[in-house]
């Protein structure tokens, strides 16, 4: 394993997101902080307790997890469609490196990142609302397995797409309806008996209910479920995230 | 001199069945100028690409210095410097940042020394920390060249290096090659531009649709493949030849000038039996003029048949 290219790679994402600081952090937080003005204080005031739990507070590890997913998605597809698109590209792949250096290069910066968001999110919701967090280990592995996968799965959109709309249409029209829909604001529960059913085919909800399981010790399906379906996606990623180097998919003709 | 790079029956084709290299077989040899000439879409960016490793092979071996391309992908890449056909830079690093990015992807330890004089033998120092979108063309081409220089590769790939620079630059980039070339590094070159490989080369080879039509040395190919034109100028006008020239194969033009290609492995004739032939006519001469096929006109007779 050549430790010092992954982390050339690495650290130049890094440096990236430095040069992007506004837009790369501060940006995130910011949506973040008004979800939690507009629904935790404002609207949110007026709901019911939701499993016991406030809902300012019930709706911290969905909106956590909304930012985590849309993070980890841009930058893990960003991180490897820049070199492509400006041809730079060239130097990665004849470089003497692995595929899997490759990949844990970027999508390791792309997960550091989302993962620092997240944290970054989570102590932004202390100032809005009280947060407890019952399984705090439980939490980062969640959080740890879920950048990951959706860094993996960016990095995947980021060789698929061809041009800078492609880049933008999964995540904005297949990621952030999944994840509104995926019980980031309510629990899967409180919909008629038909819709539960359905949200079920949605995997977000599973990262979620998983995610929030570890801050309040409950969630729409069983903790087990939650890290199986994780588990699931991430295997999946990889294989997809395999064949595309074996191939030589959209890298090497 | 022994072989650096060595290409066993090389065939590429690509998804959409176009055939781009066929059963190419090629030695690159140790400290040497290779230059690699062929009409557009012949292969040569095909295989260079395939040689760096950003193009699957099809069928074939590669070895660079001895190591597989494949199997040992990462000893054989790292002999290699690569200098694309088009200027491919991040415009927001700067030609310091860039280079010292190029030396660490290939692993090898920080060496600023190095660096710094790799960017003052390509005069980039002065431009070292400005951001590249700044610079001219010509000085972001030679950031490619310090990038692929970073990790002191053994073999340079320049994949048309001086195209779209202005003559003086062209006149520069030559003499930093030779610099390299000096240097110890051997060099693989693909040019549109006949004259710079004319100019630099040791050896050329032709790749014409595909295949790999010649190798040669390039004093020996300009022997071999070239032919001279003489021009005699007749002192008084001519209303046809004479027969006793007819065997030589020459032609009058303009009723003054006796005009004859002359090759010089199949020719059995001299310009001296001409010559002699035209004393005993009683023709006399007042010029002669030579003029012998330029590398540009054996490429054109090449690709062309």
């Amino acid at each position: 394993m050549r430790l010092q290219s992954i982390f050339t790679i690495y650290k130049a994402e890094l440096l990236r997101m430095r040069r992007t600081l506004i837009q790369s952090i501060v940006a995130p937080i910011l949506s973040t902080s008004l979800y939690f003005i507009v629904f935790g204080s404002a609207i949110g005031s007026h709901i019911n307790e939701i499993d016991g739990i406030g809902y300012g507070s019930f709706i911290v590890p969905g909106l956590i997890m909304l930012s985590v997913l849309t993070q980890s998605i841009s930058t893990g597809s960003f991180g490897i469609y820049f070199p492509r698109f400006n041809g730079t590209i060239y130097e990665i792949l004849s470089a003497p490196m692995s595929y899997i250096e490759v990949v844990i290069a970027y999508v390791g910066a792309a997960t550091s990142k989302a993962f620092l968001i997240g944290l970054l999110i989570l102590a932004t919701s202390f100032a809005f609302t009280p947060v407890s967090i019952q399984n705090p280990g439980l939490m980062l592995v969640f959080l740890v397995l879920t950048c990951i996968t959706f860094s993996l799965f960016g990095f995947m959109i980021g060789i698929w797409a061809g041009n800078f709309e492609k880049l933008q249409i999964i995540p904005a029209l297949v990621i952030t309806p999944l994840t509104f829909l995926g019980g980031s604001f309510y629990s899967i529960s409180m919909l008629p008996p038909f819709w539960e059913t359905v949200s079920l085919f949605n995997p977000v909800v599973y990262l979620i209910s998983g995610f929030r399981w570890s801050f309040y010790g409950q969630g729409d399906v069983s903790l087990t479920t939650s890290f199986v379906m994780i588990g699931v996606f991430l295997s999946v990623s990889l294989i997809i995230t395999h064949w595309i180097f074996k191939t030589g998919y959209r890298l090497k003709p | 001199m022994s072989d650096i790079i060595t290409i066993e029956n090389l065939s590429k084709s690509y998804a959409s069945g176009v055939h781009s290299l066929h059963d190419v077989s090629l030695s690159i040899r140790k400290g040497e100028l290779f230059a690699l000439l062929g009409p557009n879409g012949a292969g040569k960016t095909t295989l260079i690409s395939i040689i760096c490793g950003l193009t699957k092979i099809t069928h074939g071996h590669i070895q660079v210095g001895g190591y597989d391309i494949i199997h040992q992908y990462r000893e054989a890449r790292s002999k290699i410097g690569l200098v694309p056909q088009e200027i491919t830079i991040d415009i927001f690093d700067s030609p310091w940042k860039t280079v010292r990015f190029s030396r660490s992807l290939f692993g090898l330890p920080n060496n600023d020394d190095y660096i710094e004089e790799l960017l003052k033998s390509l005069s980039l120092w002065d431009k070292r920390n400005q951001k590249m979108i700044t610079l001219s063309g010509g000085m972001k081409r030679r950031v490619m060249i310090a990038k692929a220089l970073a990790h002191e590769p053994q073999v340079l790939f320049l994949d048309e290096p001086t195209a779209g620079v202005d003559v003086e630059l062209r006149q520069s980039m030559w003499e930093q090659i030779r610099t390299l070339k000096s240097n110890g590094v051997t060099i693989i070159l693909t040019t549109h531009y006949i004259e710079e490989a004319e100019e630099m080369a040791d050896r050329i080879g032709i790749l014409n649709n595909g295949q790999l039509v010649l190798v040669e040395d390039k004093q020996t190919l300009m022997q071999r493949m070239s032919t001279k034109q003489v021009s005699i100028e007749l002192k008084d006008p001519l209303a046809t030849l004479p027969n006793t020239l007819t065997p030589f194969h020459v032609s009058l033009h303009e009723h003054k000038f006796i005009k004859m290609r002359y090759d010089f492995e199949q020719e059995t004739h001299t310009i001296a039996d001409v010559l002699d032939t035209l004393k005993q006519n009683n023709l006399t001469y007042v010029d002669i003029q030579t003029e012998q096929d330029s590398l540009e006109d054996i490429f054109v007779r090449l690709t062309k048949s």
